[in-house]
């Protein structure tokens, strides 16, 4: 219990921070809404069916502003000191990682929930969609936040900071992004479950399994 | 010449001989596919000989990067990050290899340089993780950080490869399995008599050794510039 208890400090410590400025969520927000709508008219001009491009549109637009998200992550902590006064804290290693990981699996959360409405506008999807994509989409959500908080908190102790954690999270998620398209795919045009419960497995494992082994190896990455 | 020196050596010489015996066996000894008609779809099919053996030494490659990362990571010793890096290196250019004999077969026999065939994309993907790999430890100044993350990440990129495996069964594929049973789907496959069979393992051993002696040069070089590196800050700070 007083892990869980040390956990939720550390996320609500995040929570507090950006409720102050806001500055991480309206700037995902707004990225996020960019992309969709940037799409929307690149596609526009070419695309027969533009509902068939939906769901690849929301993962990249959801990709992309979980990137931003992510990459803030432990910059913020590592230009204000913070990194040391967490360390300095008496909590496991393995506390800070899943503080951090819920944080940000929160913030994109929220962000998605902003724009779902104006995508399913956009596209102009039925409104009974909703509650299995939002399932997916927190599935995948975990799946891209559970490494790319490791990875962030790698990225941010290299050169290049904010410029190589897209290069080194992009091609490890891929699966995870294959998959909840599939999903996202499967649930707009109103494909039975049982046709892509194989996609949904995948899901599942690969956020089953990265997130056991980022949290294994999450302590490596800080040890100084 | 210290013992390790020698071996180096001879696994070299024995590469370049294996390598030599696999190049005449290929063009001289193996026959051609009974069930592939043009000319062309035959000639083009020897590349199998050497795209497939490229593949497995870049996935080789990568086994034992993993492997060393989580030993790194276990002994903090400094061999394990030089067999790590040494391994990636190798693997990124036989799979950079593999990629271009792949297309250069692919022109032939599909018709085009490149399609987003799920083996192709995921390949490609691999291929690019492991050139993050690189640009990663370019990015890092702390030799013992630049070691922990670089097992870090040789680890987790590792763990793709399930993951790819299991996207061939699932996608529909137009890529040939030949070992093992394939998708009906695939053009330009072929069945494997026993002299192909032959040859193609024969190729596949040879590249393995080449592998060896590859790796037994580069973690030298390695361990040469880390003692360079090592006397010219003794230098410095004297």
């Amino acid at each position: 219990m007083r892990y869980v208890r040390k956990v939720i400090a550390i996320v609500a410590k995040d929570v507090a921070a950006e409720l102050r400025t806001r500055e991480m969520l309206s700037s995902m927000f707004v990225f996020s809404l960019i992309v969709i709508l940037i799409f929307n008219f690149a596609f526009d001009l070419r695309a027969e069916n533009q509902k068939t491009l939906a769901p690849g549109v929301l993962w990249v637009a959801i990709a992309f502003a979980g990137m931003l998200g992510l990459s803030r992550s432990f910059i913020m902590e590592k230009d204000r000191g913070s990194l040391e006064g967490l360390l300095l804290t008496p909590v496991d290693r393995s506390a800070i990682y899943l503080g951090k990981m819920l944080g940000n699996v929160l913030f994109i959360t929220v962000v998605e929930i902003m724009i779902l409405p104006i995508f399913m506008v956009l596209f102009n999807l039925p409104a009974d969609v909703l509650p299995p994509l939002f399932g997916v989409m927190i599935l995948g959500t975990i799946g891209f936040a559970g490494v790319g908080t490791l990875f962030s908190a790698i990225a941010v102790h290299t050169r290049a900071r904010e410029v190589l954690l897209p290069i080194l999270l992009f091609p490890v998620v891929i699966p995870v992004l294959l998959a909840a398209v599939k999903l996202t795919a499967a649930i707009l045009d109103g494909v039975p479950f049982a046709e892509v419960r194989n996609w949904f497995s995948l899901l599942v494992a690969f956020d089953l399994i990265f997130l056991a082994l980022s949290f294994i190896l999450f302590d490596y990455v800080l040890e100084e | 010449m210290t013992r390790n020196d020698r071996l180096t050596a001879i696994l070299l010489v024995l590469a370049g001989v294996l390598m030599i015996v696999a190049v005449v066996l290929v063009f001289g000894v193996a026959p051609d596919p009974v069930n592939l008609q043009s000319p062309v779809e035959r000639f083009s099919q020897r590349i199998f000989y050497f795209h497939v053996p490229t593949w497995w030494v870049g996935f080789l490659a990568f086994i034992v990067a993993a492997g060393a990362g989580v030993l790194y990571l276990v002994t903090s010793h400094e061999r394990w990050d030089v067999i790590s890096l040494s391994s990636v290196e190798i693997g990124v250019v036989f799979t950079t290899m593999g990629l271009i004999t792949g297309s250069i077969w692919a022109k032939p026999t599909w018709n085009t340089w490149w399609t987003w065939d799920p083996r192709l994309t995921t390949a490609a993907i691999g291929w690019l993780m492991y050139i993050g790999y690189l640009m990663l430890r370019g990015a890092i100044d702390n030799p013992q950080r630049r070691a922990r993350f670089a097992a870090v990440f040789a680890i987790i990129a590792f763990l793709s490869v399930p993951l790819n495996f299991m996207a061939i069964r699932w996608w529909r594929t137009i890529h040939p399995v030949v070992i093992g049973s394939g998708s009906a789907d695939a053009q330009g496959g072929f069945s494997l008599g026993p002299t192909i069979r032959l040859v193609f393992f024969f190729s596949l051993f040879a590249f393995t050794v080449l592998f060896f002696a590859l790796m037994a040069l580069r973690t030298r070089t390695e361990w040469l510039a880390r003692e360079v590196e090592h006397l010219k800050q003794r230098i410095i700070f004297r």
